[in-house]
């Protein structure tokens, strides 16, 4: 019977000492459960813990407390070469004395496999990266581009339970990251095997991922659905990392399961709006995250919830959408317009000094502590 | 003038150029030349060079007397033959034991703490502060048969009683080997050293990653990867141990007699300049010869220096 999870940590703990002889928790009690066939991202700027997590799952790397654990197998001091997981490095680590050819069959060779296996298995799996010919070439030989498909092709080639990526488009242009990105999901379902991926690129992390975990300092900040993390962000940290917020200072008023009321001083009003945690009370002092693309732009001057009038202080025209900022009670907010009708006129759209009214639904205000 | 330099990128190259060349044609290419014609000479009875064409200081090196009828086999002596073999094999025995000694130590400095690693390197340089002659006398020192090495012997085989009698180590074969070994083991820990610092740590993970265990990742990534240090190294010692005289001279004396110091007494004692010409020639000949099959089977490895 399978293992429930592909890949489990159970309160992992790693220190390293820093030059001045400190010891800093490069990962503190950290627990995640990673379940079968799904893509996982590690998300969190550089010292989060991500790649330091991730070179424990691959074995270079050992807990000083907790437990990895890799198809229901405790892994303890397995070393790297016994565990059924296979990475892409960063640096892609590709072996430039050998061929793509080489490079790709090393695991296969290493787990000792006929010469005709090989051949069809690396011929097939570097189809599927799409470097049909290019076996005979040296890394040296290719783009970029060409080589971080090598290391997919030499990774994937084994059909490890897991693969594991780190950092794998960060050196590649914009246009083919974004293309990648595509890839490595299509491969990722076409193959059903477990990705385990590192990076501090929030968009890579939504457009890609099934699950995310937003490190950082070495602790999980919060852990699910790429919607979940964006729309329920359980911390401000969280809500600032991923994607841009307005926070406003309120206090609570009352507060029921689904909705509640939040007095905010600098709107001169009280809005409606949804607690993240369940442990707010009445009379606290909470921060309001409100997403600039949430805020609607109305006409109408109707009786709607958390309806409030607004003076246009700035705007700034980025193609796809516009940013405005809008000064409204004694606060500024960023919001954010889509483009939809053409702005080739540019009066057409909103001036410097005009008053707008500006609406934002209960479900767009989120309650969280103040931290 | 200037102007025209500035604009000019081949003259610039030529002028940049110029001193090296001027070096090597007066103190390589020219001498070169010297010695090739004077090679061909013949010594007259006070030492002076005949300036000739005859191929009289070949065929004696070759072991034959020119003086001799040719049909007649007793004039055959294959001393300078043995020596030359003497010499090729020592270079061989010498760089094999070097490769051997020098590299797990390039190992151990290229994977030890960055901040370790430069007095490691220090500790490999420090005997060449000392005169290269100096350290072979002090070879002589230990081997000697009143020497360090012999003396603790016997402090040793008299504590349990043991009828010690002192080794004759001085003046043989091994001596010279020893003598050469300790030479130029750091010519061969450096360029090894060299090459394996280069080798990305993320290599030998992602070796183990993909299921190689240490030898087979030593065996497979580590080893191929500093194959130019070896070269490299195998070049700078190699060459030198085919020449050199000095060790053979003063571990070897009488006993072991190479090519380097038949040269030496051909110029000074023998004077006989064509015959040491010949020999010189011969020797050069002879190590370029191993160079060239030894780098064409493992090249330079240009092509992993470039990565």
């Amino acid at each position: 019977m399978p293992a429930e999870f592909a890949v489990e940590l159970r309160d992992v703990v790693k220190q390293f000492v820093t030059p001045e002889g400190a010891n800093l928790a490069a990962v503190d009690h950290v627990t995640m459960q990673i379940r079968n066939g799904e893509f996982f991202s590690m998300l969190g700027s550089s010292g989060c813990g991500k790649t330091t997590s991730l070179r424990m799952i691959a074995g270079f790397e050992w807990p000083d407390e907790g437990e990895v654990i890799i198809e229901g197998k405790p892994m303890g001091h397995t070393p790297p070469y016994q565990r059924n997981v296979n990475m892409v490095f960063q640096n892609y680590a590709l072996f430039q004395h050998m061929t793509v050819f080489e490079n790709v069959a090393f695991g296969l060779e290493m787990q000792r496999a006929g010469r005709k296996e090989i051949i069809t298995r690396v011929g097939r799996s570097l189809d599927m990266v799409q470097l049909k010919g290019l076996d005979r070439r040296r890394p040296r030989q290719l783009s970029g581009g060409q080589q971080q498909r090598v290391a997919l092709a030499r990774a994937l080639v084994n059909l490890p339970a897991v693969l594991l990526l780190d950092e794998p488009l960060g050196a590649l242009d914009l246009k083919l990251r974004k293309e990648m990105q595509l890839e490595l999901k299509a491969l990722q379902q076409q193959l059903g095997i477990t990705f385990i991926y590192v990076t501090h690129d929030q968009e890579e992390a939504l457009t890609m991922s099934d699950r995310i975990a937003v490190m950082s300092l070495g602790k999980v900040r919060q852990m699910g659905t790429p919607q979940e993390i964006y729309e329920r962000p359980s911390s401000r940290f969280v809500a600032e990392f991923i994607g841009e917020s307005n926070f406003i200072d309120g206090r609570m008023v009352q507060i029921s399961k689904e909705a509640a009321q939040v007095h905010v001083p600098a709107l001169n009003m009280e809005l409606s709006a949804t607690p993240i945690s369940g442990d707010l009370v009445a009379g606290e002092d909470v921060i309001v995250s409100i997403r600039p693309e949430k805020v609607q732009i109305t006409n109408s001057i109707n009786e709607m919830p958390n309806h409030m009038e607004g003076t246009v202080e700035k705007t700034v025209y980025i193609g796809s959408d516009t940013h405005l900022i809008i000064h409204t009670g004694s606060q500024n907010l960023k919001v954010w317009e889509q483009n939809r009708v053409s702005r080739i006129d540019p009066h057409a759209f909103y001036s410097s000094g005009q008053k707008i009214q500006l609406v934002i639904l209960p479900e767009n205000a989120l309650i969280m502590k103040r931290e | 003038m200037l102007q025209k330099l500035r604009e000019n990128r081949s003259s610039q190259g030529t002028l940049l150029a110029l001193p090296t060349t001027f070096w090597m044609v007066a103190l390589l290419v020219l001498p070169l030349l010297l010695t090739t014609v004077i090679s061909f000479g013949k010594r007259s009875p006070d030492g002076e060079v005949i300036y000739t064409f005859t191929l009289n200081n070949y065929i004696r090196l070759a072991g034959f007397d020119p003086n001799c009828p040719p049909a007649d086999g007793t004039c055959f002596n294959p001393l300078y033959l043995q020596i030359l073999g003497r010499s090729l094999s020592l270079a061989f025995n010498t760089t094999v034991l070097v490769i051997l000694m020098a590299y797990p130590l390039a190992y151990f400095i290229a994977r030890s703490h960055p901040r370790k690693r430069n007095t490691y390197l220090f500790l490999v340089l420090i005997p060449l502060w000392t005169n290269f002659v100096i350290r072979v006398y002090a070879w002589m020192m230990l081997l000697r048969k009143e020497g360090v090495i012999n003396n603790l012997l016997g402090l040793l085989a008299g504590w349990i009683g043991y009828d010690f009698k002192p080794l004759e180590m001085l003046y043989t074969q091994g001596a010279v080997l020893v003598g050469m070994v300790y030479e130029f083991l750091p010519f061969m820990i450096l360029p090894i050293f060299t090459s394996l610092e280069k080798i990305d740590n993320s290599l030998y993970e992602a070796a183990a990653d993909l299921g190689a265990n240490p030898i087979r990742t030593f065996r497979r990534v580590t080893l191929p990867l500093s194959l130019p240090g070896v070269v490299a190294g195998t070049i700078l010692v190699f060459i030198p141990v085919m020449g050199t005289f000095i060790v053979s001279d003063i571990l070897g004396g009488r006993q072991v007699i190479l090519v380097g110091n038949l040269i030496q007494r051909q110029f000074l004692d023998a004077r006989d300049p064509t015959f040491g010409s010949a020999a010189s020639l011969i020797l050069m000949i002879m190590t370029l010869v191993v160079t060239y099959f030894y780098t064409r089977k493992f090249g330079f490895g240009e092509e992993i220096v470039a990565a």
